[in-house]
């Protein structure tokens, strides 16, 4: 039995959280049979636990514990010992200088366990039990809450609070205690075995003290409780258990620990979530779905990829075509209808998860837009649907009175097109180079070509030309681009060829900037366009990932400033510096791992292992270089975005105090969401920097409603 | 009360397929070692109308896109329903396998699979017409795949001379 029951890291309990009851069940009538298994068993356990919390896996401890609480029910373990390391947890909140988040967790350990065994633990001590209560409901009034609204994916609180967690887990474990700890929704089959189970003799928790807090620990971060239905919303059936009942908190645990152990397999986690057991009391069909949203639109992340949340509901809807698809319309008219008050990064979310979703049903539900129409989230939702269509289809589909919502024909906007625009300067070389292009000139004969291109940012009299020349960018790139329009493809071979030449053209900063402004006058109708050509712009350093992020604050971009576009390319443009990064600290890594390797083998130095060592030391010391550099681009990169954040809306808010107007406008929501979202979408990559940013950036001085998103991602990790 | 402990680490949809190469160089044991290393995939059972750009937009979301490579009829140059899309990093390939595989675009549900990595020339058909096999001797008629399948025209009259045959 221990190869199936030992501390492996394949241990079931930890694979299947929401099946619990059964191997506890399994371990308590072995424990009747055989009292050192029992003991044994604990043991290994207990090791377990330690070794959890030691390495930051908050959520296999938390299992771990609740697995063992489960044990007092089946008589393996004591219930006093159970209290005694309950004790212990809550005794963290006591503990000075510790952030808020670790005192949180272990409170969450206890109170997250009551469901399971609280009427137990009450039933042999509860005098203490009420003592503990008591302490935590202590805490619980004094933590602070800065980082509520952080999190929070609608702001209003109506028609659902957006409670915090342990707020949320507070209340329901008074309604329990209130009900007498009659808990009627855990399966327990350990119920049917009392007769030999209360004949067992158990054992005792040895004492846990709680490692101590390192520098290093990272606990899991807060979280907001998403509530999207009540019991008004579900008309037939079963009634929705309330939002403050333990039924409620064991069902989406439950739910959310199917997902966990199924989100590879569609199919299977599909079925699973539709055969969970007593889905017969309950309208399981709107669990299911509120407990997806939530983790879609959860803060700071999804726990799973985006995309696997839109075919596992595509999948749920195969296996209940008469039921489902009703209670996901539902949902999506509601969430539709609450937008103005959802924060802007589940916006985009929602937006991503629609089009998808409408495309996946053959637009059969794009209806729901229609019904009292949000233009600005209707034209970016048709514009996500186009990318996965075609323009022609979207024209097709959409009513004729709502014509001018559909996006613009994705066509490329040529400056030197005809010859009416044969008075523009630089006219002449476009054609001439448009022709060179055509007939495989090189890179040498198109440089000679372009030289004849005016600078007007030059006085008569420099004939360098070397400066940075504006018309020779437009006239090379505009050309360029036109010739290549056809595809992406097309498009892409075309930067590669003439990467010399760019690279010439874009050697500073301003040069790199008017490339950007060039491939978006051009593209201006084709944003998916646009993303890709930058994209492709940075990985072959043409430009860098400052000079976009510049790009897209500058005031010739404020017009776009709100479309979604504009900030999948920001944070795709994030990702690709924080890559890069993370791709040359793993190769100096390896390198040194090598060297360490390397120098160990030597037996009896000989002088070509000192020609190696050295080789590798040169490396490293190069590669070393090479990650100071990146490190010290992608700081700079926040710091540029930050810095911008700042300008725009400290503008924004001393212009409308002066003119006395509200400053709450929707620019301004989405503006100082979207700085919300920078924190929230690379938080890990930020935290380097909270020194930086508190002295330079995010001071007193600031207007305190900027500082507020600032501190808000402070209390995060408190 | 069944516990199928092989089954918790399942991740089925990520395996590798029957299909094998039969152009490829190398034996079978070198192509399988690609295939499970691969961060590359084919699609098949596309459009003749779908575009680069809206394989980007679906494959895109399961991460960053590298390259595609859109199949082309040998004779005609032009689409014939499958491609190529090739990741930076083999996770993201998986993700697509999980979460892109048999879903739809276009309205037409997609396929794909591991692929060894793309060569010149594997860019086009194999089938005797120019597009790919499976479209030589189709029997339905598919508006999207150039209609009713090359030769099926051919098989159809020997079906009719089989039937008469029997007579």
């Amino acid at each position: 039995s221990q190869t199936v029951y030992g501390p492996s890291p394949h241990h079931p309990a930890r694979l299947l959280p929401e099946k619990l009851t059964v191997y506890t069940t399994l371990v308590g009538l072995l424990n009747a049979r055989n009292y050192n298994f029992g003991g044994e068993f604990v043991e290994a356990m207990i090791r377990q636990l330690k070794e959890t919390l030691k390495a930051n896996l908050y959520t296999e401890a938390l299992y771990l514990v609740r697995f063992l609480c489960d044990l007092v029910n089946c008589h393996v373990i004591a219930a006093p010992s159970m209290v005694a390391m309950f004790e212990n947890f809550v005794s963290v909140t006591q503990e000075e200088d510790v952030p808020q988040v670790r005192s949180d967790w272990f409170v969450y350990v206890v109170l997250s366990s009551l469901p399971w065994v609280g009427k137990e633990l009450y039933e042999k001590k509860d005098v203490e039990m009420d003592r503990l209560l008591n302490q935590i409901d202590g805490y619980l009034k004094r933590r602070l809450k800065t980082h509520v609204p952080m999190l929070q994916v609608w702001t209003a609180e109506k028609p659902h609070p957006q409670e915090e967690y342990l707020d949320c887990l507070w209340a329901q474990i008074q309604k329990l205690k209130k009900d007498r700890w009659q808990e009627r929704h855990i399966l327990r089959p350990y119920i049917a075995f009392d007769s030999v189970l209360c004949e067992a003799l158990q054992h005792n928790l040895p004492p846990f003290t709680p490692p101590a807090h390192m520098p290093d620990c990272q606990y899991p971060m807060p979280r907001v409780i998403f509530r999207m239905f009540d019991y008004t919303d579900a008309p037939e059936g079963p009634v929705m258990p309330g939002s403050h009942s333990v039924e409620r908190f064991v069902i989406e645990d439950n739910l959310h620990n199917i997902i966990k152990s199924h989100w590879k397999e569609r199919k299977t986690c599909a079925a699973q979530l539709l055969s969970y057991p007593g889905k017969n009391k309950i309208p399981l069909n709107y669990h299911i779905v509120e407990v997806i949203f939530g983790e879609l639109f959860q803060l700071p992340c999804p726990p799973h990829i985006d995309v696997m949340y839109t075919t596992l509901l595509i999948e749920l809807c195969k296996l209940q075509p008469g039921s489902l698809p009703q209670v996901l319309a539902q949902a999506t008219e509601m969430m539709y209808m609450r937008l103005d008050t959802m924060n802007t990064t589940c916006i985009d979310r929602l937006l991503n998860w629609f089009s998808h979703h409408l495309n996946q049903l053959s637009f059969t539900q794009l209806f729901i837009l229609f019904n009292k129409p949000k233009p600005k989230f209707v034209k970016e939702v048709l514009e996500k649907c186009m990318r996965l269509s075609y323009h022609q289809r979207i024209v097709d589909i959409v009513p004729p009175t709502f014509s001018a919502l559909i996006p613009a024909d994705p066509i490329f906007f040529y400056k030197y097109q005809d010859e009416a625009n044969s008075a523009l300067p630089g006219y002449a070389v476009a054609i001439t180079v448009g022709n060179a292009i055509k007939n495989r000139a090189s890179n040498e004969e198109i440089l000679t070509v372009l030289k004849d291109v005016p600078n007007p940012n030059q006085e008569d009299d420099d004939d360098e030309g070397e400066g940075f020349n504006p018309l020779k960018i437009e006239v090379f790139l505009q050309t360029l681009l036109h010739l290549a329009a056809k595809s992406f493809s097309h498009s892409f071979s075309a930067l590669a060829k003439f990467h010399e030449i760019l690279k010439v053209l874009t050697d500073c900063d301003e040069g790199k900037l008017h490339i950007l402004r060039v491939v978006y006058e051009v593209w201006r109708n084709h944003p998916q366009m646009i993303s890709v050509l930058v994209d492709k712009l940075i990985r072959t350093q043409i430009v860098d990932c400052a000079a976009v992020a510049n790009w897209l604050f500058s005031p010739n971009m404020a017009h776009e400033f709100t479309r979604f576009y504009v900030w999948e390319i920001l944070h795709s443009t994030i990702r690709k510096m924080n890559k890069h990064v993370q791709k040359i600290q793993k190769e100096l890594e390896e390198a040194k791992d090598k060297l360490e390797r390397q120098q160990h083998k030597k037996v009896g130095s000989r002088s070509n292992s000192e020609d190696e060592d050295g080789q590798l030391e040169e490396q490293i010391e190069r590669l070393q270089e090479k990650v100071e550099s990146a490190q010290s681009e992608q700081k700079n990169l926040f710091l540029v975005i930050f810095q911008r954040f700042i300008m725009m809306l400290t503008e924004h808010l001393v212009r409308c105090e002066t003119g006395s107007v509200d400053f709450s406008t929707p620019w301004y929501k989405n503006c100082i969401e979207r700085l919300q979202q920078i924190f929230l979408m690379h938080h890990v990559t930020i935290q380097q920097y909270m020194g930086t940013l508190e002295n330079l950036l995010f001071t007193a001085e600031l207007d305190h409603h900027i500082l507020a998103v600032y501190q808000q991602f402070c209390a995060l990790q408190l | 009360m069944s516990i199928k402990l092989n089954a918790l680490f399942s991740d089925s949809y990520v395996d590798v397929s029957q299909y094998r190469d039969q152009h490829f160089k190398g034996n079978r044991y070198e192509q399988e070692k690609l295939l499970k290393q691969a961060n590359t995939l084919y699609v098949g059972n596309l459009s003749f109308y779908t575009t680069e750009e809206q394989v980007y937009e679906l494959f895109s979301k399961s991460g960053d896109v590298k390259r595609i490579i859109i199949g082309l009829d040998k004779v005609k140059k032009t689409a014939c329903g499958f491609c190529f899309v090739e990741y930076y990093t083999r996770t993201d390939a998986e993700n697509a396998m999980r979460f892109v595989n048999g879903t739809r675009l276009d309205d037409r549900i997609i396929r794909t699979d591991w692929d060894a990595g793309f060569k010149e020339g594997r860019q086009y058909g194999r089938g005797k017409s120019g597009g790919q096999v499976r479209d030589e001797y189709r029997q339905d008629y598919d508006p999207a795949r150039g209609g009713y399948g090359k030769d099926s025209i051919g098989w159809q009259v020997i079906g009719i001379v089989a039937f008469k045959g029997n007579f």
